[in-house]
């Protein structure tokens, strides 16, 4: 599933969005990073999907250059991330980044906006996050929904060409969620690189044609939204099998994973019709079930402690 | 990293700010929000003006000469040095409040530089501290009692403007030693005993003589003396620039100290 081959932009015409190469964050002996390796190419938009702790916020961070990676580089479009602040280039919105109280939504934007070379202009970017009505109210006056619109406006400001979400919605409920992503579909359509962290499954398939799953701070499957899907939520082949040759299961067409346990055996696969036919037509398998497992319970599955780290990627 | 060879296309081809940053607009924007917090305007504007009207309007300190000028004239620039002194304290002490809130993390994804974000808290204190100044000034010519030159009016609020220096700088290093979002409330307290010790309400000369030895020590000794220095007509002694100068360093090296630490914190 690592394969990003087709996402590749045409060779060439712009160094990645995101480079990361051998990127690992310790905080004292927690690994919160381990070691990722990631391209985002120009135009894509990417999910970094995964439970909390997982290593999104870690992995953001370095992005960023708010924090430096213990090893490995981070380069945003060729440079150090923070040349590609200093120009414009990236901008975020981020759980942490907060907001004075007594500044109201035009001055935070108006400053924000005085730093950069050439912003787009602040009534501009508080119509495409929704603002426009809540200028001159202060900020701390404004709903946690309405703050988050407020970050969104000033990340808007410098007209990044890659723009990145930590969590975005998290706090807020049904309505703003979808209020808020609209704004941002919106804004993607004009052929912005987005990154966005979340730990909604739905969310990320929503709005992400590249799904990233992060589990303890590594990448445990990367691809397209069907792709992870099909992965995630496939389905689990039984069989009572004696002696079951494990290497040769695995190379059944379509079979993701395979787990034996005496003569019982079990194969997660997206193709499931395709591993039952193998397995009662060119073995002697026999008591043979099919069962599905939901979409969330999948991710669950896939993100979950107990898990194996290869289960998901390693086909 | 194929693509590394490759130059940036225009898309990329763009320039980062200079001066880390620092403008105007920002400049203005941070003065307007200051003004618009009324404990410090009341703490910066209202309380030195108050001051003066309660210690220094003294029908015999009118009538009584000193210097160049009257018992009232100093009172008054005291109570300016005062004033500045609480309002470039405030401003500096400002970053405590903005760490706490979270808002200098999300400085840092725009481009403005840490130094520029610090000459900006500067500026800003030192706005507020001309204002407070101006305010005293103003209230003490609208009363008549003061009574100095024209230059030495002047002079006075000028000395006193760029002595407050000192306290922008202790504002600042507090501001980052502190963290906490009522910062003022320490520093208001601990400003009036410095004002006291420095001789700011009373005659240094009416302590005990051990006390008056350890006030020389204290910050606003050196700088209360070179402010009242032009209206004496006084020699300015060694010892009041060097106590000047010597909490302009440590201030600003603690602020300095303090700011590495917090930028290099990840």
């Amino acid at each position: 599933m690592a394969d990003e081959r087709g996402r590749r932009p045409a060779a060439g015409s712009q160094p990645a969005a995101v480079a990361l190469r051998g990127v690992r964050k310790n905080f004292g002996s927690v690994q919160a990073v381990k070691d990722i390796d990631l391209d985002v190419s120009s135009g894509e938009i990417v999910a970094f999907l995964g439970p909390n702790g997982a290593g999104k916020t870690s992995t953001i961070d370095i992005i960023l250059g708010l924090s430096q990676p213990t090893a490995g580089t981070a380069d945003v479009f060729g440079m150090p991330p923070r040349h590609a602040i200093t120009r414009g280039l990236v901008s975020a919105v981020l759980q942490t980044g907060g907001l004075l109280k007594d500044f109201t939504v035009r001055e935070t934007a108006e400053y924000t906006a005085s730093l950069f070379v050439r912003p787009r202009p602040v009534d501009e970017a508080l119509n495409r996050a929704g603002i426009t009505g809540i200028a001159d109210r202060r900020v701390g006056k404004c709903s946690g929904g309405e703050q988050q619109r407020l970050r969104f406006a000033m990340a808007l400001l410098p007209d990044p060409e890659l723009l990145i979400l930590d969590e975005p919605t998290t706090g807020m409920d049904v309505e703003g969620r979808r209020g808020f992503w609209g704004a941002i579909r919106q804004d993607t359509a004009r052929g912005r690189t987005v990154l966005f962290a979340t730990h909604y499954l739905e969310e990320a398939d929503a709005y992400a044609d590249r799904i990233i799953l992060l589990r303890h701070g590594q990448i445990v499957a990367d691809g397209t939204s069907s792709e992870v899907k099909a992965m995630a939520a496939g389905r689990t082949v039984r069989a009572t099998l004696p002696d079951p040759d494990q290497a040769r299961l695995s190379a059944i067409p379509g079979a993701d994973s395979v787990e034996v346990r005496g003569d019982t055996v079990l194969i997660h696969s997206s193709d499931s019709d395709a591993v039952a036919r193998y397995l009662l037509t060119s073995t002697p398998a026999r008591d043979l079930e099919i069962n599905t497992r939901g979409l969330e319970d999948a991710f669950i599955a896939l993100t979950s402690d107990d898990s194996d780290t290869s289960a998901g990627g390693s086909r | 990293m194929t693509t590394q060879s490759v130059p940036a296309p225009a898309a990329l081809n763009r320039e980062a700010p200079s001066l880390g940053g620092f403008n105007v607009t920002v400049l203005r924007l941070e003065i307007r929000r200051l003004l618009r917090n009324r404990r410090t305007v009341i703490f910066a504007l209202i309380f030195p003006v108050v001051f003066f009207l309660a210690f220094g309007l003294n029908k015999a300190y009118a009538s009584d000469r000193y210097g160049h000028g009257n018992v009232s004239a100093y009172v008054m620039i005291a109570m300016a040095l005062y004033g500045a002194v609480l309002a470039t304290t405030s401003g500096g002490a400002m970053v405590s409040i903005e760490r706490a809130a979270g808002w200098s993390r999300q400085l840092r994804l725009t481009p403005l530089s840490p130094v520029a974000y610090i000459v900006i808290k500067m500026l800003t204190a030192m706005v507020l501290g001309l204002a407070s100044i101006v305010a005293v000034f103003a209230v003490g010519g609208l009363t008549g009692k003061p009574s100095m030159p024209m230059y030495l009016w002047i002079v006075s609020a000028a000395s006193v403007w760029i002595g407050s220096l000192v306290f922008a700088a202790f504002g600042l290093f507090m501001g980052y030693l502190l963290p906490t979002e009522n910062v003022m409330q320490f520093l208001g307290l601990g400003l009036a005993l410095l004002a006291f010790a420095g001789g700011l309400f009373i005659p240094l000369s009416q302590f005990p003589h051990i006390l008056q030895d350890i006030a020389q020590w204290t910050p606003l000794y050196g700088l209360n003396e070179l402010v009242h220095a032009p209206l004496l007509g006084v020699g300015v002694h060694w010892t009041w620039a060097v106590n000047a100068v010597a909490w302009l360093v440590i201030f600003a090296g603690g602020a300095v100290w303090r700011f590495r630490k917090d930028t290099a914190r990840v």
